[in-house]
């Protein structure tokens, strides 16, 4: 049988080479778009060109006549069923929205938005026919500027009769954490003021979204490049009024998603519903254009930030007013990204005083929602920004700032200003790893050294010493928060007759490597090789509970609902083992995949009971013929990983080029199921992160419209463009679950950003540099030179966010730069 | 429609296609070699790569009809009998792909720059990649895979 009786070591902790990799390295994968189905039709969309406009008419005569198209679909002929996508998180009780048809009726609100849908019998004619669809527009005008729209003006949606969604706050001395930050700020030495900018990004995810809805038989199946079959299925049965049990949502092999596949998407509606109306089989397939487009796109806040401290660098105060762009619509978490990060803000260190409010502002672009990080990525940005000016004000190394205001490993679990109770850390330790790693004293001498000289090629240290919450989440914090659902994962371990074991997950890994560290974990648990556990998910009739994968919870969430599975598997077999080696319960242990008596050679391995339990033929009285179990897991807090991060970059300061030299980092994730799998999370994030600081940014030009819709503007990095990066870890387990996992899906996103933006301002801050604005290109960091040495420095330009036209928190913003790029906006 | 025959993966099809078909969606629709993908619509991604007569080709490329007579490979022809391909067995030593949807076209470019260059150095390697995106893994383990794969001169 199965058991294996001298596995040499567990396999947690192994770098088992992944289960999923031979399916995609053979070209034997199941993307979305692969499918074909009998009698199957293509949609295409017709969208709007314009960023804000009346739908006067649509007339589709000339499509309907073009060859191979069966229907021409119209907001009008869908408004009975297509009803208002989904928003789940209303952050506030009186939080403002418009209603967000699939294909819009009235008005279109963003460049890219639905007004029209094609169906023709090949991808191809329907295509064709987009041209032919006559859209009469009435220009409304364009709201794109979101300080500006804080306050009045155009309005996005003048249904609304403003353009603030909601306004959120969190005030420490409100809520009993910690004390009043005004009077914090008012009685401290040094106050630093800041104005920070996180562009606009797009998740751009490798695979374009693409969906498949065939409607025959009872049930409609759609199969959908999703991140959240479970909401998804929810979420669409909810909207169209198809009962919830009528629908079967699949989400096959799906290509990277960062966040951007967690969403209900109007092309998903519309081909659910499209299907449903022409009785036959369609796909929807995104082109990489639509994708950067109209897939959701993330971060765009301006955050405006107030710190304290006494005059030895001690905090004493953190007030952050964010402005968050939601674009024109509020998606499935838009509005609640800002408040993910609400209680991130203060990081590490002891505050005993903050304050949060963000605005969240409507804007006639693409709609924003969860990008990898998510909320967490803007606040760590911040504060570790805040903390190099911190250190330059005192005049200490922002290393050393940074060690006088953390929370000390002996200090934990510790309750933060903002609330949260964090279980476990050692800032302390990963930070002595990385500064040895990195060689920070010898860089420090020779940035010394190159700066003494006047040397053309100036080097700067950027740090990061970050935290984040991941593993969303408690269902009662969820709660608390006014999200709109739970923040649970389920599991089910079935014990096939043969001895193999599925284990059916309610995560929906889609690059992860669920497969792999699953197996590893039900392999341990149960004492069963690694080659016998199936994992199977993605399926809302395979795995009919779930609540999917974001926010760092896959492991944390996921992988303790298999956890508890596996033990209450083992809990039913003890009474049938029991019954079998004619042995009393509490003489039995399990150990290694067997149930030994005590004392004695007498025993069954899981897989000889899952046999005997299926044949049925000798059990106890009473007892089901089953020993398959589910779980499902809550977590009671979330985890909290952190890590140490150092950049090195040199920047040329006669070009502006930034170059990186070396990039380490340590991260403490808790204790680690597959460190293969680790490393390469750390890898990918690392460079989401750091091509926030360089790289990427999606331009809008003044009429609305996306300059940066292709792979040739939207500068997602290339191999040629990154390094390797040194990576290592410290280990502290999580106390919050029994595996001792944290999360790391997000990490080296969050934590790498600030660090390389900390290196660029750092070698050139001799200049009276403080600030560059993202991503520090070569034009802007060369910018910025140009000014400061020019006398006209940074800290005394005009900023383009209009003080006084600020709703709140009106002060002086002094190190913004106009909201623009080189390749953009107008003169 | 025109008639192309092309020999993919070793079999040699004939089939009639519009004009305008790109040589991916021939392989994808006609051919059902759905290994291959299409990531974007702008030549920059790389997902689509394959092998035409030997030498890397974005099949978004290029024509079906620019194809024909060509004898082309596919991520899906490299295994043989079986066996992995070392360049497959590389990336999934190495964890070199995560999603893997850029994987097909990362294997046969990374096949096509040790053509060019048995021996590279890492800083080659990354330029001959430079074609092909990948959004999870930060290219370190496609790099070292390729690396891996170069020092055996298996491939």
């Amino acid at each position: 049988m199965t058991v294996t009786e001298d596995r040499p070591t567990p396999e947690v902790g192994s770098s088992r080479r992944r289960k999923e990799d031979h399916r995609l390295i053979t070209g034997r994968t199941r993307w979305t778009d692969n499918l074909q189905l009998p009698g199957m039709l293509h949609l295409a969309m017709v969208r709007s060109p314009l960023a804000h406009a009346k739908v006067v008419s649509v007339d589709t005569a000339a499509a309907k006549e073009s060859p191979g198209v069966v229907a021409v679909v119209t907001g009008a002929d869908i408004a009975d069923v297509q009803g208002s996508l989904p928003n789940a998180w209303p952050i506030t009780p009186d939080q403002k929205a418009p209603p967000h048809p699939s294909i819009a009726t009235e008005t279109v609100n963003f460049a890219g938005e639905i007004v029209a849908c094609i169906v023709a019998r090949t991808a191809r004619e329907a295509k064709d026919a987009v041209e032919l669809v006559d859209v009469e527009y009435d220009e409304l005008p364009v709201v794109l500027d979101m300080a500006a729209a804080a306050v009045g003006g155009d309005l996005t949606h003048p249904d609304l009769g403003t353009n603030v969604s909601a306004h959120w706050v969190f005030d420490s001395a409100e809520a009993g954490t910690g004390g009043d930050v005004k009077a914090a700020i008012a009685d401290s030495d040094i106050v630093i003021k800041r104005t920070y900018r996180q562009q606009r990004l797009i998740p751009a995810f490798m695979e374009p979204r693409s969906t498949v809805v065939d409607p025959t038989g009872e049930q409609v199946t759609m199969w959908s490049a999703t991140q959240v079959p479970h909401i998804l299925k929810l979420m669409l049965a909810l909207t169209t009024g198809l009962s919830e049990s009528k629908l079967r949502v699949i989400a096959p092999d799906v290509g990277g998603a960062f966040g951007g596949k967690l969403q209900v998407t109007p092309e998903e509606l519309i081909t659910l519903v499209v299907a449903q109306r022409v009785g036959k089989p369609c796909k929807y397939t995104e082109t990489r254009s639509e994708s950067l487009l109209t897939g959701h796109h993330g971060r765009d806040q301006i955050q405006r930030l107030t710190l304290s401290a006494t005059a030895d660098g001690t905090v004493t105060g953190l007030h952050v007013d964010l402005l968050a762009d939601m674009g024109a619509y509020l998606g499935l978490v838009t509005s609640g990204v800002p408040v993910l990060g609400a209680f991130m803000f203060n990081s590490i260190y002891k505050f005993p005083a903050y304050r949060f409010e963000c605005t969240n502002v409507f804007t006639n672009k693409n709609w924003t929602d969860a990008y990898r990080g998510a909320g967490r990525p803007e606040a760590t940005y911040a504060i570790e920004r805040l903390m190099d000016e911190l250190a330059v004000e005192v005049g200490v190394d922002p290393l050393e700032i940074r060690e006088k205001n953390w929370i000390k490993h002996e200090e934990f679990p510790f309750t933060s200003v903002a609330g949260l109770e964090y279980d476990s850390g050692n800032y302390e330790a990963a930070t002595a790893k990385a500064k040895e790693m990195f060689g920070y004293d010898a860089l420090r001498a020779e940035q010394k050294e190159r700066r003494d000289r006047g040397d053309r090629v100036q080097l700067g240290l950027g740090i990061s010493t970050f935290t984040e919450m991941c593993g969303l989440a408690p269902s009662r914090v969820l709660g608390s928060l006014s999200y709109g659902a739970g923040g649970w994962e389920h599991a089910s371990i079935r014990m096939l007759p043969s001895g193999k074991v599925e284990v059916v997950t309610g995560s929906s890994g889609h690059g992860q490597g669920h497969e792999t560290a699953w197996s590893q974990i039900v392999a341990d648990r149960l004492g069963v090789p690694f080659d016998d556990v199936e994992v199977l998910h993605g399926d809302t009739q395979i795995s009919p509970r779930g609540l999917d994968t974001y926010g760092s919870r896959s492991l944390t969430v996921g992988g303790m609902a298999v956890v508890a599975a596996a033990d209450k598997v083992i809990e039913k077999a003890k009474p049938i083992a029991a019954h079998l080696l004619e042995a009393n319960a509490d003489d039995l242990e399990f150990v290694g995949g067997k149930f030994n008596v005590k004392g004695t050679d007498s025993s069954i391995g899981i897989g000889d009971l899952a046999l005997a339990v299926f044949a049925a033929h000798n059990l106890p009285d009473g007892v089901e013929p089953s020993i398959d179990a589910d779980a499902t897991f809550d977590p009671e807090n979330f985890s909290f990983p952190h890590g140490t991060h150092l950049c090195a970059a040199e920047v040329d300061t006669e070009t502006g080029e930034v170059k990186v030299r070396k990039y380490t980092c340590v991260d403490d994730i808790g204790k680690v199921v597959n460190p293969l799998i680790v490393e390469g999370q750390v890898h990918g994030g690392l460079a989401q992160g750091i091509a926030q600081a360089l790289w990427e940014e999606a331009v809008y030009d003044e009429y609305g419209t996306l300059v940066t819709g292709s792979f040739v503007d939207y500068l997602v990095p290339s191999a040629a463009d990154l390094w390797n990066f040194e990576v290592d870890r410290t280990e502290t387990p999580s106390t919050t679950n029994a595996l001792g996992v944290k999360g790391v899906g997000e990490a080296g996103t969050i934590a790498s950003t600030p660090a390389v933006v900390n290196a660029v301002v750092d070698a050139v801050r001799h200049f009276g540099i403080n600030d560059i604005e993202m991503p520090c290109s070569p034009f802007r960091v060369w910018t910025a030179i140009q000014k400061a040495s020019s006398g006209d420095a940074t800290p005394t330009d005009k900023s383009v966010v209009d003080d006084n036209a600020l709703p709140s928190h009106n002060q002086t913003t002094d190190n913004i730069d106009p909201v623009q790029t080189e390749g953009g906006s107008p003169a | 429609m025109t008639r192309v025959s092309i020999k993919v993966d070793g079999v040699a099809y004939s089939d009639d296609v519009e004009p305008r078909t790109l040589l991916v969606h021939y392989l994808r629709e006609h051919l059902g070699k759905t290994g291959t993908v299409v990531g974007c619509d702008t030549t920059n991604c790389g997902a689509c790569t394959v092998h035409l007569d030997g030498k890397s080709a974005k099949s978004c490329t290029v024509l079906a009809v620019q194809a024909d007579g060509a004898d082309v490979t596919t991520i899906e022809g490299l295994a043989t009998n079986g066996q992995l391909h070392p360049m497959q067995e590389a990336f999934h030593e190495n964890h070199a792909l995560q999603c893997g949807f850029c994987t097909p076209g990362m294997i046969m470019q990374s096949l096509d720059v040790l053509r060019d260059n048995p021996s590279p150095t890492e800083d080659e390697v990354r330029d001959g990649l430079e074609g092909n995106l990948c959004r999870c893994t930060g290219y370190q383990n496609i790099v070292k895979a390729v690396m891996a794969a170069s020092k055996g001169g298996t491939a």
